[in-house]
Formats: structure tokens, sequence, C-alpha cells
């Protein structure tokens, strides 16, 4: 039932999609006025990585994180880096991290890391930052200005104030629906450094921001949400080309406000219901999302995946590797100045999977 | 004299205003709802504890506020099964797979506090049993 997904069945999906992913990726286009090169990166995320008991761990989750990068492995040509978007542990622990970086070392190429809040809550990222540096930088790459955030900061009241020990604050904001936790934010300091950053970058540059939480607000009950996104848009929303891409939902979302398009990725350690299917919160996800298929439990790994980020002058596709369903891709259509999805964008052709209630 | 006992006991009961079938008042009516509402409030104990497993794994971790369970649709046909199945036959199934847990029985009082507090989350959903 399941299958494995191969630079074989990568190939036939990118044919099927008419999209360019596994050719040689030497095109140049012309664009915002200069020379770029299309390129792709691998994006891999919340592995979630559960210790049980000294060396073990829960196996479900441990087979998500391998699975994606074997996959991501197999991919030729080979992606430009990797991108993992947060929540490589569950409980923050140094054995989860360790037994996560152990899994993810085998990613062939440059891995970028972003921080989340379950690898960050126990030693408010200490360990973390030992194993992948900064919380929060930018670099270039083939005319792409990259930044990577860590939005998921809170207040200090919260963070060093209301909890007896670090156990229990971990515990507290690694329930998704635990009102307890706190809502994530960059914070003062952050927005700061990221004014300071984005100055020295032309604003015809396109962007790409990495966040674990979405810089947009969805649903503050379940923390699918950054109090202060708006502030953190502001300073994006001068540049003619800004994408943002966040984990955390483990779920495909994607929006588009103003200049920035945004795109969620999936999680390889279990997938979310979507929150508008929570009967005492109402409707929350962007309009503009076609939902992936509802899970099927029986599968283990279904509604769990990672994906190929094209960028195609600047712009961001989403190419999602979807084990036990149909691959999705989500790019940008310049005519409408959105990300859509490549096949299912029109209510019509929707499949009865995507209605979720 | 136990005769008259009985009788005494059986005169106040049946006496009693409280005691007739089809009459109850405000607070019993309080105290059913706060009965059902303690059991569901132990439900939701379980339901984010990672001890109803063996790894650790908890029941919220993929269900946030028991979303994506579906407990209007139930009784309904699950193709895996081969069968029409109840709800606590699919917590039991999540129980023993992702949870490495041994299954409940459908009386179990966790198994009643796990599905009071589903239930209660989905509180205002028409009933459709057999929906997919």
């Amino acid at each position: 039932m399941t299958r494995l997904i191969t630079r074989r069945s990568v190939i036939a999906a990118g044919a099927a999609a008419g999209t360019l992913t596994t050719l040689p990726i030497s095109m140049v286009r012309l664009a915002f006025g200069g020379t770029r090169e299309d390129f792709s990166f691998t994006y891999i995320s919340d592995s979630h990585i559960q210790q049980i008991k000294g060396a073990s761990f829960v196996r479900n989750w441990d087979m998500g994180l391998k699975r994606a990068v074997a996959e991501a492995n197999l991919i030729t040509p080979e992606a430009d880096f990797v991108m993992f978007g947060g929540d490589l542990a569950q409980l923050g622990k140094k054995e989860e991290l360790d037994h996560g970086a152990e899994m993810l070392s085998h990613v062939k190429g440059k891995l970028h890391c972003v921080m989340g809040e379950h690898d960050y809550y126990l030693d408010l990222g200490e360990y973390w930052s030992k194993l992948y540096g900064p919380q929060w930088y930018s670099f270039d790459h083939k005319g792409v200005h990259f930044v990577v955030l860590n939005s998921i900061l809170t207040t200090d009241e919260w963070t060093f104030h209301r909890w007896p020990t670090a156990e229990q604050r971990m515990l507290e904001m690694a329930g998704l629906d635990n009102p307890n936790g706190s809502p994530f934010m960059v914070g003062e300091k952050q927005r700061a450094w990221l004014k300071d950053d984005l100055d020295k970058v032309s604003k015809d540059t396109p962007l790409i921001v990495f966040s674990h939480s979405p810089l947009q607000k969805i649903y503050k009950g379940w923390n699918f949400w950054t109090d202060d996104a708006e502030q953190v848009q502001a300073l994006l929303q001068p540049f003619k080309t800004v994408n943002v891409i966040y984990g955390h939902v483990h779920q495909i979302q994607y929006n588009q406000i103003g200049n920035i398009s945004f795109n969620a990725v999936m999680a390889t350690a279990w997938p979310w219901p979507y929150p508008d299917t929570y009967a005492q919160a109402g409707a929350h996800v962007p309009v503009l999302t076609v939902p992936m298929n509802r899970a099927d439990p029986f599968f283990e790994r279904d509604a769990t995946g990672w994906q190929m980020i094209d960028v195609n002058s600047g712009r961001v596709t989403a190419r999602y590797q979807l084990w036990d369903n149909g691959e999705r891709v989500v790019g940008y259509d310049p005519k409408l100045g959105k990300p859509v999805d490549k096949k299912y964008q029109e209510a019509i052709v929707r499949k009865a999977p995507q209605l979720h209630y | 004299m136990r005769q008259f006992t009985i009788a005494l006991v059986l005169g106040a009961v049946l006496l009693s205003p409280a005691t007739l079938a089809d009459e109850f008042t405000g607070t019993d009516v309080d105290r059913w709802q706060s009965e059902f509402d303690s059991v569901a409030k132990k439900g939701r104990e379980l339901w984010t504890s990672g001890a109803v497993g063996t790894n650790g794994v908890a029941c919220a971790q993929c269900h946030p506020n028991a979303a994506n369970t579906h407990p209007e649709t139930y009784p309904k046909f699950q193709k895996q099964l081969g069968k029409v199945a109840q709800l606590f036959e699919m917590v039991n199934w999540c129980i023993r797979n992702p949870l490495q847990g041994a299954a409940l029985p459908a009386d179990d009082p966790k198994m009643t506090a796990l599905v009071a507090y589903i239930h209660k989350e989905r509180k205002g959903v028409a009933i459709d049993a057999g929906k997919h």
C-alpha cells in the first residue's frame, strides 16, 4: 500500500505536474531586473523525536524522520541545501535532540535549522544552539536573501517566572491545545535585528523567510499564531517578492497577505486537524488553502511527509511529498498574484477527502 | 417489626416528591451535569496524559481538543476493520497502535471518561451515524 518516494516516482510526479524540478536546474531567467538562477531545496520539519526511556524512542516518529532523510537523499539533481523547520525533539531533551540530530546528520548537503518550541522550552535553546548555532540569522543564495527567525519566543513573565521547573515549562508549552501555554512571538530584539538585516538588502531582492510558527494569525487556541505577526509583516511588505515558509501546523496551508506569500510544510511525525474542524472554535484556515486529504489513521505515515521547494524567479513552489497519498504542488501564480494548488484550486475539481469537518 | 419498618421506609420513599419518577429539580440537573463534567474532566486528563499507552504518546498529540475524532459519525463502517464499528473501538485502535498500549474494556471507567471528553468537545454537532 505504502510507496517509497524514489527518484523515479518524483520524476514521474514532476513530469505529471509539468514542472522542472528533476531536470537540470541550469535555467537562468530574467526577473526583477537581474539574472537569477532557479534552484531547489529540501524542507523537512516537525519530527518530534520522543524519548520513552534510555535509548528507547517512539518508533513511529523515528520512522518519519528516517524516511524523509532517506528519500530526500535520493533526489537527483541534489537540492542546493536542506532546511529543517523545527520541533526536532518532543520535549527538548538532550537525548531527543541528539537522537534526531544523528538521523538528520545523514542528509546530503548543507543543513539549516529553525528553532521550534519543542526544542526550546526545556533549556531555552541552549543545547539546540550547541548543535545548530544561532537561533536567527540570514544568508544569501543565488540572488535570494534568506532569513531564519526564532518565532516561538514568548513573554519574559511566562518564560522565566511562571513555572517552578524547566520540565513543567516544557510540558505546558508542548501541549498544542493547553490553555496554560502562551502566544508565540518574534519579539522586539529580533525584530530590530531583522530591520537592520533587511535595511542592507535591495527591495528588488526576493526574500524567503523561515519561521517555525506561522507569521500570520490563524488560530490562537492552538498557537497557529505569532503575536507580533503584523509587525514582522510590516518589515517584509516593502520588498517586491516575499515568501514565508513555516512548520508547526503539520498540514498544508497557504495564503497571500499583500506582497507576502505563505506556505506551511508537513510534519514527518503526525498530522494535525485543521482548526476549523474544532467545533467549539469556528473557521480559521485561510480561504485560499485547499486542505490536504483527511488522514487515514490506519496508515501510520498518512498525512505526513516532506517537501521539495522550487524557487523560480524568487517565487516558491512547494512540492509536498505525501506518504500514502498523491503529491500536492502549491506555487505562486504570477497572474493571480497568490499561491495556488496546481491541480485542486478550483472548487469543482476538489476531492471528497479534502473536505474536513 | 421488620414488616413495619419496611412499610415505614417505603411510605417515606413514596411520599417524598423527589423520588417520583417524573419529578426532578434544578438541583438534580445540576448534579447530573456536574457528574458528567467531572468524568469528562477526567477524560481530558487522560487525553493529555502520556500514561494511557506505554510509549508516552498522548491522544492530544494528534487530536488537540479531540478534533478529527468525529464522534457524531459512529457507529460507522470502517473499511480497514471490515465492519461497522463503535467509537470505543477506534479509541482502542489508537491506544493499541500509536500509543502502543493495551485496549480497554468498553465499560472501563477510563474509556467512559475518554468518550465523555470526546463528546463534550464535539457538543453542538448534529448526530450523523454512518457518515464518512
